[in-house]
């Protein structure tokens, strides 16, 4: 009666067997990713971190360098025969703190007793010397260095920029894949537009780890482990020295400084007031220091000399003379009267060349100049005429890097505005328009708008009689000696190199005996610069100087932006003739002018 | 003298050498899963499992020649009086036992300790084989059924008492034995029957389950002849059915313990908390997953080395095989299992009375069951259930009692031809 059973039971000890080989092959064979799982349970990168590169002024003065911070680590599990006293004494603690520090170190998310935790952090405030000759008392407990970025000035902290960790939305954007929940990235300035330079290349060591997370030595002998490389060094134009005596000068002011090498474009100085402390933008408290440097109502990380868009104001006068002298509607030696019934103008003056214009700023006289220029009756409609007109006129104004972001090695630097036709259409809302509707931009007002840095790339032009090299803030990278490319190329303007001359003529009047005499005129340097003064009814006129030095071969080139600094003969013509006079002399001679630029009362 | 050339040249020397790799692929594996680089220790240092492994292969060896020297009489006449003996430890083991890794199973004899339960399996075997191989047993009398239930059943019971649910399973795989032996297969067709609609409640919706149950009953219905009788036992059973199904949820909640519910969820959804109740399932089939086909080669392990496989010495010593000799290493280990199982049955058969034959069919399957249930719940075939893989698993009880249970027929076996035919 149990035939047939000893079979069925063999059958069902094979099936049995056959059927856990199947299920084995698809989770061995065909599943790959049970391999992954696998790896990623015992095999833990760990990255090398390379050291970031340094960065220095143009003399090769350390700016920005990287310091070792200390933390003190704990790895609960091993900590054996703790003597806490000793522990107190070593580390400056009373038992009090002591407890404490345990109390909160089990409160931790993260705290795991068999992995390292930070215990204390910056070590290197305390006693350093005698807790490295001591920790080895204190089993368990373990010194970690970590490297944050430190800088050996207050000074440049926008041009710089800072590093902190990469936020979530960073990531995201991240295409390059280099970076992790964690990393320190360049966030502003030069840190953030050299950051592939300055970053150098991970090195990475594969562990093998338990399932506690203890290292259990390293994934196949280290074969594919790779070792850091450092980031390079970056030299940049700055002038540690101006620099920090342009953040002197316009402590407690909000404005702008820029200084340009005309010959090369290089900056010399780029000062956003007010500024901040860079330094609080490093280690451990960044968060809370950040929160309030970006809550500040004075936006102290508002780069003023690229994102403060102002209206030009009278220095605008200068373009527009050699826009109408290259069109030729106009010589040097034509007249206008100062007619004042459509534009009003200041001083005794009442019919001006070209050079008296300019010295006196007179208003009127550059209202009638625009008018011949956008409309030279070349079309018998006025409409066209000044369609026509201002297309020459925008193509030419735009030549001296107005209207667009320069392109400076920065990031978030704003273009500003030269009108076009097409955007008249746009404002007009399609209603024809013509030169009585627009003449407020003949001189700066208007719909025109530019930011700090073009006015003084546009200084620089003037200096350099007709063209600009990129304003750039980094001469070398790394060990090329060389800025990149794109800041050795000279850019032509539209205007012939001879009229230059005359611009020069009357800046040089401007100060000589114009309206910057009083406080930008320097003893033994010809100085030639423009006042402005921008309209922000009903606030105070922002106080606007460019200039450039000397005459002949000129070294430096700079635009002054106070805001609510009134004429620009005052605030601005002061500090822009101090920044001159620092960088050629060294220091100014002329004290009362720094006093006055301090006490900054320049509105009584 | 005699005795001994007897027993060389009638000893299945094809059982011996499948026991002796088993044994050795084992003891290596043990090795592998303690392999600490760093450490650097011998597979002989005591100071590891492998080493005190080594001893307990080196006792078994000793309790072989014992059992071989004992005369064959001797297990079946004293069947009972063994089987007492057992029984009467177990009962002492939740009373005087010690407690290791929050099983109350052992009993300690000064620093050494012994799981009674190990030795319960062939103690029971014995008492089955005697009972059904004594002169008027028959297996359709309900009065030797229940008896027989009742000798597997009181082990089954103190051993629950332990808190030990995976040996005490073990015992239900006597029913295969009886099965062998002309019981009827109704009863192992409803235990797998409700296995699966047990399985089945967890993981389907129990609204469609009965949806189902009423189609294939109304099918069932119109199929068939129309009687009454016939419409009403069909209706029953549909409704046997649901009430089952409507208990699993109970059972499920009220009798299993957390951690068994657990178990069992584990197995029908480990992703479900990879870190908590599914972790060790997860972690298991990463390892063996990880091998491939060919593994990671001996020692070379990183899933069963760190620790990331719980018990990996013990109940879960296949991953080890799976993750250093990869699919290939798992197919011979299987193989020699498999190997060792139908020549147990070959033996079994070919003994000359009813005692011994029993004997050897309840010895390869309770090593069927420990092998499927172990190697499957390695897999996630089968929920965690902790019982060792025979042979294999590191532990000193386990392997001697596997030793005895398989030692014994071999016993038999050489002594066949001098038994009284009695079938």
């Amino acid at each position: 009666m149990n035939e047939g059973r000893r079979e069925i039971i063999q059958i069902v000890f094979v099936l049995v067997g056959v059927v856990f080989l199947i299920k084995l092959f698809f989770i061995q064979v065909v599943d790959s990713r049970y391999k992954q799982l696998a790896d990623s349970n015992a095999i833990r990168a760990e990255v090398d971190y390379p050291v970031r590169g340094l960065i220095k002024d143009r003399n090769g003065k350390l700016i920005v360098y990287n310091t070792p911070e200390f933390d003190l680590n704990i790895i609960h599990k091993e900590v054996k025969s703790f003597d806490s006293a000793r522990f107190c004494e070593v580390f400056s603690k009373t038992p009090e703190e002591l407890r404490l520090l345990f109390k909160e170190l089990k409160a931790r998310r993260e705290y795991s007793s068999v992995k390292p935790t930070i215990f204390l952090t910056k070590l290197s405030t305390l006693d350093f010397a005698k807790i490295q000759d001591n920790i080895d008392e204190f089993p368990g407990f373990y010194i970690q260095a970590r490297s944050t970025r430190a800088y050996t000035a207050k000074a440049g902290a926008n041009a710089i920029g800072y590093v902190s960790e990469i936020s979530k939305g960073q990531l995201e954007r991240d295409k390059t894949g280099i970076y992790k929940q964690g990393d320190y990235i360049g966030q502003s300035g030069i840190e953030a537009y050299y950051e592939e330079f300055l970053r150098g290349q991970r090195g990475v060591r594969f562990k093998l780890r338990n399932v506690d997370g203890v290292e259990k030595g390293s994934f196949k002998n280290g074969a594919i482990d790779t070792l850091s490389i450092p980031g390079q060094d970056i030299t940049t134009t700055l002038d540690l020295d101006l620099q920090e005596y342009g953040e002197y000068l316009l402590n407690g002011k909000a404005g702008s400084i820029i200084a340009i090498e005309p010959s090369s474009g290089e900056i010399l100085a780029m000062v956003s007031g007010p500024t901040y402390d860079p330094n609080l933008l490093t280690g451990k408290n960044y968060s809370s220091n950040y929160v309030l440097i970006s809550n500040d109502t004075n936006k102290p990380l508002f780069n003023r000399p690229l994102m403060a868009q102002y209206r030009p104001g009278s220095i605008f006068k200068i373009a527009q003379a050699m826009v109408a002298l290259q069109e030729k509607v106009i010589t040097p030696e034509t007249r206008f009267r100062c007619d004042r019934s459509i534009i009003n103008c200041h001083g005794p003056h009442s019919n001006e060349d070209l050079r008296g214009a300019i010295t006196h700023s007179c208003n009127p006289y550059f209202h009638a100049a625009l008018r011949r220029m956008l409309n030279k009756g070349v079309s018998n409609n006025p409409f066209d005429d000044t369609r026509i007109g201002l297309e020459e006129w925008n193509k030419h104004i735009r030549s001296f890097g107005l209207g667009k972001p320069l392109g400076i090695d920065l990031p978030n630097e704003k273009g500003g505005l030269v009108p076009s036709p097409a955007y008249y259409d746009r404002a007009y809302g399609g209603r024809p328009w013509k030169f009585s509707n627009i003449y407020s931009i003949a001189i700066g007002e208007g719909e025109n708008l530019v930011v700090p840095l073009q006015m003084a790339n546009f200084a620089a032009t003037i200096a350099n009689k007709g063209y600009y090299i990129i304003p750039h803030l980094v001469k070398a990278v790394g060990e090329t000696g060389k800025p990149l490319p794109k800041y050795m190329e000279k850019h032509y303007t539209t205007i012939d190199s001879s009229h230059f001359r005359v611009a020069a003529d009357a800046m040089q009047q401007v100060v000589e005996s114009g309206t910057g005499s009083y406080r930008g005129k320097l003893q033994d340097i010809v100085v030639c610069g423009k006042t402005g003064s921008v309209q922000n009814e009903p606030r105070p006129d922002h106080s606007v100087f460019i200039a450039f030095a000397p005459k002949e071969n000129p070294k430096i080139a700079v635009s002054v932006y106070v805001e609510y600094g009134g004429q620009g003969a005052r605030a601005a013509a002061s500090i822009a003739t101090l920044m001159i006079e620092k960088y050629l002399y060294g220091a100014t001679k002329r004290p009362q002018i720094e006093e006055y630029v301090l006490r900054g009362k320049f509105l009584n | 003298m005699r005795n001994q050339e007897i027993i060389s040249y009638k000893m299945d020397w094809v059982t011996v050498a499948l026991y002796a790799s088993i044994v050795f692929l084992g003891w290596l594996n043990i090795y592998a899963v303690t392999y600490d680089q760093s450490a650097n220790l011998s597979i002989f240092s005591l100071q590891i499992n492998s080493g005190r492994q080594l001893l307990f292969i080196a006792g078994g060896t000793i309790i072989i020649m014992g059992i071989l020297i004992m005369d064959m009489r001797f297990y079946e006449t004293f069947a009972y009086v063994i089987y007492g003996f057992i029984m009467f430890l177990l009962l002492l083991v939740p009373i005087i036992g010690k407690e290791v890794g929050g099983n109350k199973a052992w009993l300690g004899i000064g620093s050494f300790g012994v799981q009674p339960s190990e030795f319960a399996k062939f103690a029971t075997a014995l008492a089955v084989a005697k009972y059904m191989g004594s002169v008027g047993f028959k297996m359709d009398q309900m009065r030797n059924q229940v008896i027989l239930f009742v000798m597997i059943g009181i082990p089954m019971v103190l051993i629950l008492l332990q808190k030990d649910t995976g040996t005490a399973l073990v015992f239900t795989v006597f029913t295969l034995v009886f099965f062998r032996e002309g019981m009827s297969p109704l009863l192992i067709i409803m235990g797998v029957v409700a296995a699966i609609i047990f399985i089945l409640t967890l993981l389907v919706n129990e609204y469609y389950l009965f949806t189902a149950i009423g189609v294939i009953l109304v099918a069932a219905i119109m199929l068939g002849k129309k009687k009454w009788k016939r419409i009403a036992f069909l209706s029953a059973g549909a409704l046997l059915i649901c009430s089952v199904i409507v208990s699993v949820d109970y059972v499920v909640n009220n009798v299993l313990k957390p951690h068994q519910q657990n178990r069992v969820k584990a197995l029908i959804n480990p992703d479900a908390d990879p870190l908590g109740f599914g972790w060790n399932v997860t972690q298991s089939k990463i390892a063996i997953g990880s091998g491939g086909f060919t593994g990671k080669g001996f020692l070379k392990g990183t899933q069963t080395k760190f620790d990331f496989v719980p018990e990996q010495s013990t109940d879960f010593i296949f991953c080890t095989i799976g993750e250093e000799h990869g699919w290939l290493g798992s197919l011979f280990t299987m193989a020699l299992f498999i190997g060792l199982m139908l020549r147990i049955i070959f033996l079994a058969e070919r003994q000359k009375n009813r005692f011994a034959r029993v004997y050897g069919y309840s010895v390869a399957c309770i090593f069927f069951f420990h092998f499927a249930i172990n190697i499957g719940m390695t897999i996630g075939l089968f929920p965690v259930i902790g019982i060792p893989l025979p042979f294999f698993s590191y532990g000193g009880s386990g392997l001697w009692g596997f030793t005895i249970l398989l030692f014994i027929l071999l016993k038999l076996d050489i002594h066949r031809s001098q038994v009284l035919q009695r079938m």
